[in-house]
């Protein structure tokens, strides 16, 4: 089959794999129809996230059809499409039998400080991701949902991380009725988190990003108020600025280990990994919400240090919150939305790739090419 | 104000809210949203017939974090370890938790081994290794036009991709270069 492979920093390709093998009783084998480049998948690419092995392949935004499954899955058969949440979790341990799906104890030999993630390095439990033609999914019962007939392979895609997080970032910030909620990121996650702060009753959502094409978006797609980074000297006092001198009551970082507007931070992380990731998104966000207020972090960061401003966050009264989403979670309540229309995931789709060419997106993507939001990869069999 | 008691006023009212953006406040009821509480106790929320799933067979023998008690039940089988890398790798693994940083520089050290190792192999197949790929869409995606005049703030830095990314060639290209003299000393003397 072709895959996706990594070859080391800033070098992927397609090249013939074996198939994935059924390794227990509750894998399914599933064939690729849609899959998705995430900004997460930047911090692999560009060497960020330890143990990241040459010939894995990257990708935890897939749907597919249901190709084989082994001996004692129940509630999937071949033929089945199906949608698959970025976690691989068990459904029984400790922390998924408390709804912590993200944080399963059973699926990652390799840690323990994370759970599992499809195509997301050894760190993340060594698991290929769905950037190919076919993927293992492990616990077939517990982990996929069938798409529904309604629900369009665009929106079905976005909900297996993109939707999902940007929603969970929002719910972890804690809204109440009339809060001002700021948004650090103009990606697909910042734009779900924002989009989805007026969901929970939100009184006024500021973005910043230093992209204007995607200030842009989150001004007509999330009917957000924005702010260019670039623009500002400092851009934490322009926050407060515009927050009669308060701060905002939620900020929900949605940049992570990447974070620019500050050379050395972001040199020292991103470039030469001294860091486990450029902290400059979370300490504008500890600096710009309001004392007492609540951080939601969704940004993703590597199991290194990083030099965040944790006295200030202390002094401040602050509630720092964050995980990696746990999506199927998420998911009745978001079909609900989509349906209705209140969420229109597809709407921050702007490239749909072949696979073939998927070393084109992951330049599109990280360089920030061509207004480029979320990068949609179609594999060769579908 | 922030020196005065009351919160300041929003530029639109709640009401004017709701009118203008499709769902506003659905989800303002906590009991809406899936993740309020954090944690909910239910077994049988996600499908699992098991209280401990059956155990994977381990075909090659895997490393684990020795904060784990057993090899998990399910794991990632691929990319095993192998050569140079794969015994720094293990050897992070068994000897340093995750609490340790040497645990964390120890598998990057692994990595740009293995990155190293498999690019200078790649020269003898018909594949070889380029520095970075993709790098053709800088002219079909408007690589110029995306970056110049936008008051992009990552762009300082741009100048410094190829850099990072050459480095590591030069310095193969250098290795190269002399073993290569030292060979052909060696065949002379
Ligand atoms: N917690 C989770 O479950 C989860 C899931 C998916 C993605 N993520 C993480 O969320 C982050 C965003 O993902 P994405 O797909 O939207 O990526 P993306 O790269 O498309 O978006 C990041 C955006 O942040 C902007 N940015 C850079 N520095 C900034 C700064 N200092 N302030 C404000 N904006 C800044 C960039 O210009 C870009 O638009 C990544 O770190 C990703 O790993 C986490
Ligand atoms: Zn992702
Ligand atoms: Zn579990």
């Amino acid at each position: 089959m072709r895959a996706m492979v990594y070859r080391g920093p800033y070098r992927i390709r397609v090249e013939d794999k074996p198939m994935p093998v059924i390794e227990h009783p509750n894998d399914a084998i599933v064939r690729v129809t849609l899959a998705a480049i995430c900004g997460s998948d930047l911090h692999l690419f560009h060497g960020m996230i330890p143990d990241t092995r040459v010939g894995t392949t990257f990708g935890h935004e897939f749907i597919g059809v249901v190709e084989e499954v082994g001996s004692s899955v129940q509630n999937l058969q071949r033929g089945d499409r199906v949608m698959v949440p970025f976690n691989i979790f068990c459904g029984s341990c400790f922390f998924c039998a408390r709804g912590l799906q993200s944080n399963c104890h059973n699926v990652n030999a390799n840690a323990t400080a994370v759970g599992a993630i499809y195509g997301y390095s050894h760190t993340a439990g060594g698991y290929d991701g769905g950037q190919s033609e076919f993927v293992r999914v492990p616990f077939a019962d517990v982990g996929p949902s069938l798409i529904p007939d309604w629900m369009h392979d665009e929106d079905a895609v976005l909900l297996t991380d993109a939707l999902a997080t940007g929603y969970f970032g929002a719910q972890l910030g804690d809204i109440a009725e009339g809060d001002v909620v700021l948004v650090l990121g103009a990606g697909p996650i910042g734009l779900f988190a924002a989009k989805s702060a007026w969901l929970m009753g939100a009184g006024r959502v500021i973005v910043v990003d230093h992209l204007e094409y995607r200030l842009a978006k989150a001004r007509d797609f999330a009917h957000a108020e924005t702010y260019n980074f670039a623009e500002y000297d400092d851009i934490v006092v322009h926050m407060k600025k515009i927050t009669d001198h308060l701060g905002a009551d939620v900020v929900i970082d949605a940049v992570g280990a990447e974070a620019d507007g500050g050379f050395l931070q972001h040199v020292t992380a991103s470039k030469l990994k001294m860091q486990g990731g450029s902290p400059i998104a979370l300490n504008w966000a500890i600096d710009s919400v309001r004392k007492g207020g609540t951080v939601s972090v969704m940004g993703a960061y590597g199991p290194v240090y990083s030099a965040i401003k944790f006295g200030d966050a202390v002094n401040k009264g602050l509630t720092l919150r964050m995980n990696q989403c746990p999506v199927k979670r998420q998911w009745p309540r978001l079909f609900e939305h989509v349906k209705n229309g209140y969420l229109t995931p597809r709407d921050i789709v702007t490239h749909r790739i072949p696979l073939e060419h998927i070393a084109d997106g992951y330049h599109i993507f990280s360089a920030k090419l061509d207004d480029c939001i979320k990068p949609l990869i179609i594999p060769n069999a579908s | 104000m922030a020196y005065t008691a009351d919160k300041p006023p929003l530029p639109l009212s709640t009401d004017e809210l709701r009118a203008r953006i499709p769902g506003w406040g659905v989800d303002l009821d906590p009991a809406n949203r899936p993740s309020v509480p954090r944690e909910r106790f239910d077994p049988t929320l996600n499908g699992a017939r098991w209280d401990f799933p059956e155990r994977q067979p381990e075909k090659l023998p895997r490393e684990r974090s020795v904060e784990h008690k057993f090899l998990t039940p399910v794991f990632g089988t691929s990319c095993p370890t192998r050569g140079v890398s794969g015994a720094i790798r293990k050897y992070a693994y068994r000897h340093h938790s995750e609490a340790r940083i040497r645990h964390w520089l120890l598998l990057i050290v692994g990595d740009r081994v293995e990155s190293l190792g498999s690019s200078l192999r790649s020269f003898a197949t018909l594949r070889p290794d380029k520095p970075a790929t993709g790098l053709r869409t800088e002219l079909s995606h408007r690589g110029l036009r995306s970056r110049l005049g936008k008051g992009r703030a990552d762009v300082k830095h741009h100048p410094l991709d190829p850099v990072i990314v050459l480095t590591p060639w030069v310095l193969r290209a250098g290795g190269v270069y002399v073993l290569a003299r030292a060979l052909a000393r060696k065949r002379r003397g």
